[in-house]
């Protein structure tokens, strides 16, 4: 019972943060910060799935805010102009970023390193100067507004109080997806890429396959995340989705951990705790901070913030044990 | 297409493609001497341009003396990024050292947004405004600047790199560090050089072009993938494939836009070379593996 337990601590810690944070708003928290929690929540998603693509499988994105921005668009456009049904919007959004990243996954994944990451900054920037110039369909820069709330039945989401907990139930949903992957086959799999690819190529592993399906699965969180974004402010410009945010992304996973499902919470939360509440007063310094934690974060701790804390904690905690085991 | 459009885009061409050409040109330099790609390069163009700007205006320096401080500031900060920013992680992996750079390169334009100025600026011309005719076509005297400086920083870095001591070095480093550190040269210093040079050949892109396009502390990434594709088309072999690569894809570029086909309008310039850089990545895929692999 213990054992099992222990072997599901991850599961229950996830369901405690998660429970925790669903709860929050019914105190104090309420008002001051839901609309702050709930970009924490659309961020965690979108960094779980670059976690899973840079920290597990060693890839790099340099721009995933495309794929953020065609959930935002495609969601935005079918649902506005063609008055399809917000979720039913939000499904087809996913289906076609998802096939998207498949069909261009095959022909990246030959690229290695810095070509890869030239590449997808490359594939970033052509979205998001289709996001601005295909004016007729996207309202170009100056974006579009009245784009419809999703609802159910009757219910329908259209205050902060509201989408918050719709959003993190579908941050629940997918950081338990992605604990699931990290623990199978499948996650041995990626890490095993990570280690050496002719390594595990030669034990069987398909090597471009378990690639293309990882950049997949991060585009359609990517994509959920901003069909959410989009029915949440009812509004979408190109703006949050230009290489700034690809680079913002990444800041929030390299906090978090590269190679943590978790750490994106706290990734994404530290980063937009940081740009939303504290560096706002200063102007514009949220740049020039993102920066210095990218260069001072990889230099000292190349596995992550999160993940270097857990370690630390790790080593005191035995210590703490070993001392006391020697009275 | 008349004759005088003809040369009218052709000179566009070549004066954008001289500036990709020096960005192109310190990518190959860095690559070839540390196998880093260096995502901040493009920074360093924005530099020069706010930088010759900021003195000229700001500070009321003189033409050239604003010109020549703004290449030393962008050379001396190439080396700080260098040896703050990437000296420190010893043996990092690519992707860490990928992240370093554009670490530092958000840094650079954060800083510069935040110290030179927001808007979009244009410096005063080197030579006037009026333009000049040839064989039809009108051109801005700072377009002949742009395609000058570039030609003449390409000879002045061949004859470096062929007649100096250190410029050898910097062949020798890039050929093989471990042969070329068994002879007294340290491939530490050679990276240190290499940044230097670079960061200056895309100061010196910045304050050409700065008189002719207007440049905001946004514009480096850019300029500087741009560069990048200069240096691909070159396949990061030669300084001088480099250049021909960056006026190779400033002449495509032009008349793309030239042609006006179908919905490509000018709006979609950018995007062309963004093309052009998946095209090539893709085609050159094979090879580029087996460098990687080889490096």
């Amino acid at each position: 019972m213990l054992a099992s337990l222990k072997r599901n601590w991850s599961y229950l810690a996830i369901t405690g943060v998660i429970a925790f944070f669903m709860l929050i708003p019914f105190d104090w928290f309420l008002g001051q910060y839901t609309t702050l929690m709930i970009f924490i929540g659309i961020y965690t998603i979108v960094t779980v799935g670059l976690c899973l693509l840079m920290g597990y499988t060693g890839q790099v994105s340099l721009g995933q805010a495309a794929f953020f921005g065609m959930g935002a668009y495609i969601s935005a456009i079918l649902s506005k102009t063609y008055g399809v049904n917000p979720w039913l919007a939000m499904l087809i959004a996913a289906i076609m970023t998802g096939a998207f990243a498949y069909i261009i996954g095959y022909p990246i994944f030959r690229l290695k390193g810095n070509y890869l990451a030239m590449a997808t900054l490359g594939l970033g920037l052509i979205m998001w100067i289709l996001f601005t110039e295909l004016s007729q369909f996207t309202g170009g820069p100056d974006g579009m507004s009245g784009i419809p709330s999703l609802s159910i039945g009757g219910f329908v989401f259209d205050s902060s109080f509201r989408c918050y907990f719709l959003v993190w139930l579908f941050c629940l949903v997918v950081l338990l997806i992605s604990q699931n992957i990290v623990r199978s086959r499948t996650g041995r799999a990626l890490r095993a890429i990570h280690g050496s690819e002719a390594a595990s190529e030669s034990i069987g592993i398909n090597v471009n396959q378990f690639k293309v399906k990882i950049l997949t699965l991060s585009a359609v969180y990517a994509s959920l995340a901003g069909s959410l974004f989009v029915h949440y402010l009812r509004f979408v410009s190109p703006q949050p989705f230009d290489f700034l945010a690809s680079v913002k992304l990444v800041v929030m996973a390299v906090i978090g951990g590269l190679a943590s499902v978790w750490g994106a919470i706290f990734g994404a939360g530290a980063t937009r705790v940081l740009s939303d509440e504290l560096l706002l007063r200063f102007g514009q310094w949220d740049i020039v901070v993102y920066g210095l934690i990218l260069v001072l974060v990889m230099i000292f701790m190349p596995e992550g913030l999160f993940v270097k804390l857990k370690e630390l904690y790790e080593r005191f905690r035995f210590r703490y044990r070993r001392r006391e085991a020697q009275p | 297409m008349s004759s005088a459009q003809f040369v009218q885009y052709l000179i566009a061409g070549i004066t954008s493609g001289s500036v990709y050409a020096l960005v192109g040109l310190g990518f190959t330099i860095i690559y070839a001497v540390s196998k880093i790609i260096n995502f901040a390069q493009g920074e360093f163009v924005m530099l020069g341009g706010l930088l010759s700007f900021t003195l000229i205006h700001s500070a009321g320096l003189p033409l050239i003396p604003a010109l020549i401080l703004s290449v030393i500031v962008a050379a001396a900060i190439g080396a700080a990024m260098y040896l703050l920013a990437i000296r420190p992680a010893k043996k990092a992996s690519v992707v860490s050292l990928i992240i370093i750079t554009i670490g530092a390169a958000t840094f650079i334009r954060g800083m510069a947004g935040q110290e030179l100025t927001k808007a979009f600026v244009r410096s005063p011309s080197f030579s006037g405004e009026q333009s000049i005719s040839f064989l039809g076509a009108h051109i801005d005297p700072q377009a002949l600047w742009i395609i000058g400086a570039m030609v003449l920083v390409t000879i002045i870095v061949h004859l470096f790199l062929t007649y100096t001591m250190v410029g050898k070095a910097l062949k020798a480093c890039a050929i093989n560090p471990v042969a070329s550190s068994l002879v007294g040269i340290n491939p530490k210093t050679m990276a240190l050089i290499a940044f230097v040079l670079a960061s200056a050949l895309g100061g010196i892109g910045g304050i050409v072009l700065a008189p002719l396009t207007p440049m905001s502390y946004q514009s480096g990434v850019m300029l500087g993938l741009k560069g990048f594709v200069a240096a691909a088309i070159g396949g990061f072999a030669s300084p001088i494939a480099a250049v021909f690569g960056g006026l190779l894809l400033g002449i495509v570029e032009n008349f793309a836009v030239a042609a006006n086909w179908g919905p490509f309008t000018s709006s979609y310039k950018d995007a062309i070379a963004l093309v052009v850089l998946l095209l090539i990545l893709l085609v050159r895929s094979g090879k580029l593996a087996e460098e990687e692999r080889a490096g």
